[in-house]
């Protein structure tokens, strides 16, 4: 029940995705996000959503994963989608209730805002199933690197990061055992008014408080026996490369980049 | 009538995905009233499913599992009836605590059957004084107690239930020597003066040497001995093969018998193998003078 969370679930696989620089794979997520949002006609569109859908095909991940994702966000493609279908501008073609007005800019609008948002899930989704959670922290301690300037403190928010990663699956199991105990001690979680479930929660929530303390004090003192203070002067096992199989990736990446823009050059632009 | 029946009870984990695991395999058992039950096994052979699903906490993949002759997944909707009177105590239960005092951590599951105030009064000090808890106790906060005392509370949680058959999910782990054997005998007190049913599962050979009436050792998913303590004991060859072993006075009596000295089989506890040693080098002493 609680284990059905889709999001940000690593999936091992050994693709050209899998092998990539983690640093590489967030760089070219947040150009493709700036390229899904910068497309201003279907042309720009088709070619990004295309490649979006290409790079999940390479990824190896089931594409039943992806849709578990997609699922999780339905309800907001829709309601947005919907509400800009009405707000467009120029001659209606259908008026329903007398004032509400559907026009080509409006259903131009809702086509735009719901494949950009299914696809910016979608491009995520590729990232945090191809990448482990320690190597996208990782990625993302070297990528802030340069924030340090600014007395903002990489390495501990990275720290924090990891552990909280490497303790969800704990509390989860932790979460289970609890309720089961409380089961068994009769603690009815399905019934009842809000208040009342709100109630039914406490015997879960307070030993599951409990219990992270007391971990979150025997990993500090775990971490202190083995000299753990910060960041300042820390060397890695394992460091990071970026090799051809990048190179080629981030050529690829070029090429689609330069034909949005060409798209929105060359075409009239769809939407504003 | 057997107060739990087992027919055919199956349970796999993560059916239709991937990881699918069967933890129990078609099992058939049957439990009489009043029954001490030691429950072994290696780990992951099955035994903590086992006992989850005899209280309704698990529901089966396929077969059934019988309180009292009936079904207890007949009404799904009763199933807290069923966790009532199959009383659960897991695995360092100190962990399940919550209340502001002792008391009301204790009266959590009387008060969740309903009972009304004199009554989850009385269950709670009876619990309390079955756990060794003094009264004192009872008004702290359970956050303050030590290891040991907390669990206590957390057993006086569930026996406050009054339940007709307890299950303890190796209620000793991690206590010191001391502490093992008084939660042993609070546990074997208990079940002498309330002659209701108790399944133990535990790790500790001598333990269950010690109190339990009949012996049931999982093995892969499987029920592969359930007969009485001294019978199971008696197979420590098939035991080894398992990944367990006998307790150690056993052992030393049966490689004595190998020997060819003549002890009896079947010892468990120290105290029996003292008095055979004794037998057996007052006999020796006989025959040489």
């Amino acid at each position: 029940m609680v284990r059905d969370i889709a999001l940000g679930q690593y999936f091992p696989g050994r693709s050209v995705l899998h092998r990539m620089d983690a640093r590489v794979k967030i760089v070219l997520l947040l150009l493709y996000i700036v390229l899904i949002f910068v497309g201003a006609n279907f042309a720009a569109l088709l070619l990004t959503t295309a490649s979006v859908l290409f790079i999940m095909g390479i990824s190896g991940v089931p594409v039943k994963m992806y849709l578990k994702s997609l699922k999780m966000i339905l309800f907001i493609v829709l309601f947005t989608s919907l509400l800009n279908l009405f707000y467009g501008q120029g001659e209606p073609l259908v008026t329903l209730f007398g004032f509400m007005n559907i026009t080509q800019a409006g259903i131009n609008n809702c086509i735009f805002v719901a494949v950009r948002i299914a696809t910016l899930i979608l491009a995520s989704s590729v990232l945090t199933f191809t990448t482990s959670p320690t190597d996208l922290t990782d990625a993302l301690e070297r990528l802030m690197k340069p924030l340090t300037i600014f007395h903002i403190k990489v390495h501990e928010i990275a720290m924090m990061m990891t552990i909280a990663l490497r303790f969800v699956p704990t509390l989860l199991e932790e979460t289970d055992k609890i309720m089961s105990a409380q089961k068994a001690r009769g603690a009815d979680m399905e019934s009842g008014g809000l208040m009342q479930r709100v109630k039914a929660l406490l015997p879960i929530l307070i030993p599951l408080f409990v219990s992270s303390f007391r971990r979150a004090g025997d990993l500090a003192m775990a971490m202190e026996c083995r000299c753990y203070r910060g960041g300042e002067g820390r060397t890695r096992m394992s460091s990071m490369h970026m090799g051809t199989l990048d190179a080629w990736v981030i050529g690829f990446s070029a090429l689609i980049l330069a034909g949005v823009i060409v798209c929105n050059l060359l075409l009239p632009a769809t939407i504003r | 009538m057997p107060i739990i029946e087992v027919k055919q009870l199956s349970y796999i984990y993560g059916l239709g995905t991937p990881f699918e695991k069967t933890a129990v395999n078609h099992i058939d058992l049957s439990i009489e009233k009043g029954e001490f039950i030691g429950v072994i096994g290696h780990t992951g052979s099955g035994k903590s499913t086992l006992v989850q699903m005899l209280n309704g906490l698990l529901r089966p993949t396929s077969g059934q599992v019988l309180l009292h002759g009936r079904d207890i997944w007949k009404e799904p909707k009763k199933i807290r009836d069923v966790r009532f009177q199959v009383g659960m105590v897991f695995q360092y239960p100190e962990h399940q605590l919550f209340e502001e005092t002792v008391a009301r951590d204790i009266a959590f599951g009387p008060k969740n059957m309903g009972l009304g105030e004199e009554e989850v009064k009385q269950r709670v000090e009876s619990a309390a004084a079955f756990a060794g808890l003094k009264k004192e106790l009872l008004d702290k906060s359970p956050f303050e107690l030590s290891g040991g005392e907390k669990r206590r509370v957390a057993i006086a949680g569930v026996i406050a239930m009054d339940p007709d058959v307890l299950i303890l999910d190796e209620p000793t782990a991690g206590l010191d020597p001391r502490g093992r054997d008084v939660l042993l005998s609070q546990i074997m007190n208990y079940h002498k003066q309330r002659k209701n049913t108790v399944l133990l599962v535990s790790h500790s050979m001598e333990d269950i040497a010690r109190i339990a009436d009949r012996v049931l050792v999982m093995n892969d998913a499987q029920v592969s001995m359930m007969e009485p303590t001294h019978a199971v004991f008696a197979r420590g060859r098939e035991l080894q093969e398992m990944g367990l072993r006998v307790p150690q006075i056993t052992e030393i009596m049966q490689r004595l018998q190998e020997k060819g000295f003549p002890v009896a089989s079947g010892v468990l506890t120290v105290e029996q193998g003292l008095r055979e040693l004794m037998k057996l080098m007052g006999k020796e002493e006989g025959n040489r003078g």
